[in-house]
């Protein structure tokens, strides 16, 4: 239950936000370094005096560890839906083995990526 | 075939036989995402550095372009899909429904077209943009 609507949710706001945040990287690498330049001023890096341009840094990271998870967790139940598909796992106690297994791995692997990106590229 | 309630209108026309269609086009698409946004994401995670040159001149080598064109073929093939879902589930007027399915074909055409002629733009400028 709470994987389908988490498969769902995830699907349909990867679809909108994930999309539309795609289409303006790719657009502003497209645009040349100036536009890049404010991409990543938006998303990633404001000037240390610019407070609704940190609040807004803030915010953008937050959706993007959020699309993070979300792309881990529509990932890991798309998966498990070709299973289905395929007729295998629907036994009651593998259904529910596998259904918390993907609950659980999703934050994790959004954790080992945001710390793997944060402290193990920076060693 | 009775006309009173919408069980009984609909009962003996059979299928309007896109069902199948849309449901293997999803599958298909699923696994082009699984295998080629799993590509994108391990590939930004291990770039050396996030400047524009940096990023530019990755993304203009035809082993990057290429995949990525089809990505964003099969990542917004399968946004369309999937949002036409959600908007056949919850939004229960017709005209409503009629309007906001056209947005999302909008959309995810418009925005794919938007990113197949960046990726383009970005190659064919073999990284002097």
């Amino acid at each position: 239950m709470l994987v389908s609507i988490l498969h769902r949710v995830t699907g349909d706001g990867l679809a909108i936000v994930g999309g539309i945040l795609l289409t303006w990287w790719l657009w502003a690498i497209a645009s040349g370094p100036a536009a890049y330049e404010s991409f990543l001023y938006y998303v990633w890096a404001a000037d240390a005096g610019d407070v609704p341009g940190l609040i807004v840094n803030v915010l953008a990271r937050i959706v993007l560890i959020g699309l993070t998870w979300a792309f881990f967790e529509h990932l890991f139940s798309g998966l498990r839906h070709l299973v289905l598909d395929m007729g295998a796992g629907y036994e009651l106690r593998t259904n529910r083995r596998w259904s918390k297994a993907i609950v659980v791995a999703a934050p994790l692997a959004t954790a080992a990526l945001w710390i793997w990106l944060c402290v193990g590229r920076a060693g | 075939m009775g006309t009173g309630t919408e069980v009984g209108r609909v009962r003996g026309l059979g299928s309007a036989k896109s069902g199948t269609h849309h449901w293997i086009a999803q599958r298909i698409t699923a696994v082009g995402n699984a295998l080629l946004v799993t590509w994108l994401v391990a590939s930004l995670a291990m770039l050396p550095a996030y400047d524009h040159a940096a990023v530019s001149g990755w993304m203009s080598q035809g082993i990057v372009a290429v995949p990525l064109m089809l990505m964003i073929v099969s990542v917004f093939y399968h946004i369309r899909l999937g949002l036409q879902v959600f908007v056949e589930d919850y939004v229960h007027d017709d005209g409503l429904k009629f309007a906001t399915l056209i947005l999302v074909n909008f959309y995810a055409i418009g925005a794919a077209a938007l990113c197949l002629f960046s990726i383009a733009r970005i190659a064919f400028a073999g990284g002097s943009l």
